[in-house]
């Protein structure tokens, strides 16, 4: 690392030759990381919707020991009607509310990082200096594909997993305060469960949507401004066009499929019978990797991210400053 | 060996050629100067040569395809491209890490000890400093940097005469080393005709001159001529004529030194001077010495 530099240069062939694992994922680690100096807003902003969403819960908890008190003192007659999952949804549902502003917040992030994320560098010309060190294009896009695919997901993750214990603990507080007792907020919230879903939910999601990511990429490496109309327009048009031409509008439906697909796809609501599910609290049985895995949707994805990412890098070789 | 070697270099942008057929011949261990009007091509081809722009022609930069590839390239090569590049979020602490991750040939030390120099604090952020301090640092990352080929595109642009001053002083004393090779292109020529080794006029995407700085000296002369010996004078054909403060000095190319000296007082002349003699005048228009 440190090579003297009045050193006579060392004749070709014998100067030291990085592995190629180092050469490769040196810089990537590096270029990821300096994604995040940049672009703090990755993980500022689902730390922010957690914290609002972790103060609306505090406020919330002044009637958590009526609601325990209810739940747990009622007799058989009473919790019947109530029904199981109507409890878990009383307990549950501010988690899973919070938990679902994260990942859209983490989304909106996504979509506005990867619009900027090749486009912010050459408008400030910075891609200059990018360019005079030895990264290829290659692995800046991968670094910069891996925020939206790969960063956010686990970020989200580990925030929602840090936010749902500690809006447990005060629950806990709260109600061991208040003489209630804990038992039934440990009865009834499946937190594991909850969070063993949502991981399993934000890794479907990330590789469903890749093509998404890797479209906002490719247009922002492409377009020299307005970056989110040349990302959205042309597909309206395309949808527009189609529905004037031929009055069909599949393009319209694959777009659907492409933002809702996952949905059908990774979980189902069909108990086979049983009683209906609550969407927010999926038990683990109603998750359907085998399907998700199988679906052509997930694979025409992937394939279609791919090229979008190949003609970014392709992209960004050629792209000066604007 | 050889750091630039190019043959018919062309780079066209629509129905603008901005380099027409350029051969380049670049040794390791120089310091070349590229002088050139505004849009002569000289970014262009500095662009080509260190892999930003695809080009025509024949082009290897210390035995490589710069536009194949430029990462491996930038192994050996650094470059400032200009000034203004650093990204103005970075702080300089982070700026450091990130060269030390990504280069390995990058001395972490050696570019600390460039900024301990300077007022430059690590917590700073690029968009914090001053024009001249974001050239020092810029600089100081690429000075830490063991290259065999470093290219300077117009580095002290916008810096004051102090600071350019200071750069190629730093440039001279602390990275030169006969080992490397140097190439720089600016405006402001007085102050590099000291630190250059070689010599190249560009315009309208081509060749005027070519020479080595030896040669420089010894095949241009220019005279401040006696008035009575004017006549004598422009007999022997001078490539530039320009009068100062009521005399008159012409350059003359290849002319013998003791047959000048008989003329007026004989003196080196400086580069602009035959820079505005060659371009400002067309008068050796494709005329580059082969070397």
């Amino acid at each position: 690392m440190t090579t003297p530099s009045n050193a006579a240069p060392a004749p070709l062939g014998s100067q030291p030759i990085a592995p190629t694992a180092l050469s490769t994922t040196r810089p990537l680690y590096w270029s990821v990381r300096r994604e995040l100096w940049e672009n703090r807003s990755i993980y500022i902003a689902p730390l922010a919707v957690a914290a609002i969403g972790i103060l609306g819960f505090l406020i919330s908890l002044i009637h958590l020991p009526r609601t325990i008190r209810e739940l747990g003192t009622t007799g058989p007659v009473h919790q019947h009607s109530m029904g199981p999952m109507n409890q878990h949804a009383t307990l549950a549902m501010p988690y899973a509310h919070v938990a679902w502003l994260i990942v859209l917040t983490a989304f909106i992030v996504g979509v506005f990082y990867s619009l900027d994320a090749l486009y912010g560098e050459r408008r400030d010309r910075s891609i200059l200096f990018w360019k005079s060190l030895p990264v290829s294009d290659l692995t800046i896009v991968l670094s910069k594909a891996s925020i939206p695919l790969v960063v956010l997901p686990l970020l989200v993750f580990a925030i929602i997993v840090i936010t749902q214990l500690f809006m447990l603990l005060l629950s806990a507080a709260v109600l061991q305060i208040s003489g209630v007792g804990t038992a039934t907020l440990w009865a009834q919230l499946p937190l594991f469960q909850m969070q063993i879903v949502w991981l399993y939910g934000l890794i479907a999601v990330a590789l469903w949507y890749a093509p998404i990511y890797g479209w906002l990429l490719l247009v922002s490496g492409w377009a020299r401004r307005t970056t989110f109309l040349w990302a959205v327009l042309p597909l309206v048009a395309i949808v527009v066009l189609e529905k004037i031409a031929f009055n069909s509008s599949h393009f319209a439906n694959l777009l659907k499929y492409r933002f809702i697909g996952w949905f059908m796809q990774a979980i189902t609501l069909d108990t086979h019978g049983g009683p209906p599910i609550d969407p927010h609290f999926l038990p683990l049985t109603q998750l359907t990797p085998g399907k998700f895995l199988s679906s052509p949707g997930l694979w025409v994805g992937l394939v279609f991210a791919s090229i979008f990412l190949a003609a970014a890098v392709r992209l960004r070789r050629y792209r000066e400053p604007i | 060996m050889t750091a630039i070697e190019a043959r018919s270099l062309r780079k066209a942008f629509g129905t603008t050629v901005a380099v027409d057929g350029l051969d380049l011949h670049v040794e390791e261990g120089c310091i070349l100067g590229i002088i050139g009007p505004n849009g002569a091509g000289k970014t262009t081809a500095l662009n080509a040569i260190l892999g930003l722009t695809p080009y025509q022609g024949e082009l290897k930069v210390l035995g490589r395809d710069p536009w194949a590839e430029r990462d491996q390239l930038m192994l050996d090569v650094a470059f400032v491209a200009d000034v203004a590049v650093l990204p103005r979020w970075i702080r300089v602490s982070q700026a450091l890490d990130y060269v030390a991750g990504v280069h390995p040939r990058f001395d972490r030390a050696k570019a600390e000890g460039f900024l301990a120099k300077t007022t430059i604090k690590r917590s700073s952020k690029v968009r914090e400093l001053s024009k001249g301090m974001v050239a020092q640092l810029h600089l100081a990352l690429v000075m830490a940097i063991d290259a065999r080929l470093l290219v300077l595109d117009e580095p002290t642009l916008g810096l004051d005469i102090l600071y350019r001053k200071q750069f190629y002083d730093s440039l001279l004393n602390d990275y030169f080393d006969r080992s490397r090779t140097i190439v720089v292109t600016t405006h402001q020529v007085e102050e590099i005709q000291d630190v250059l080794t070689d010599l190249m006029f560009i315009n309208r995407g081509r060749i005027v001159l070519s020479c080595s700085m030896e040669e420089f000296e010894s095949r241009y002369l220019e005279v401040m001529v006696h008035p009575e010996q004017l006549a004598a004078a422009r007999s022997l054909k001078p490539i530039h004529e320009r009068q100062v403060l009521g005399r008159s000095i012409l350059l003359f190319d290849r002319v013998d030194r003791q047959q000048l000296a008989a003329l007026g007082d004989v003196r080196t002349p400086s580069i602009a001077d035959l820079f505005v003699a060659m371009i400002g005048n067309h008068a050796g228009a494709g005329e580059g010495a082969p070397r």
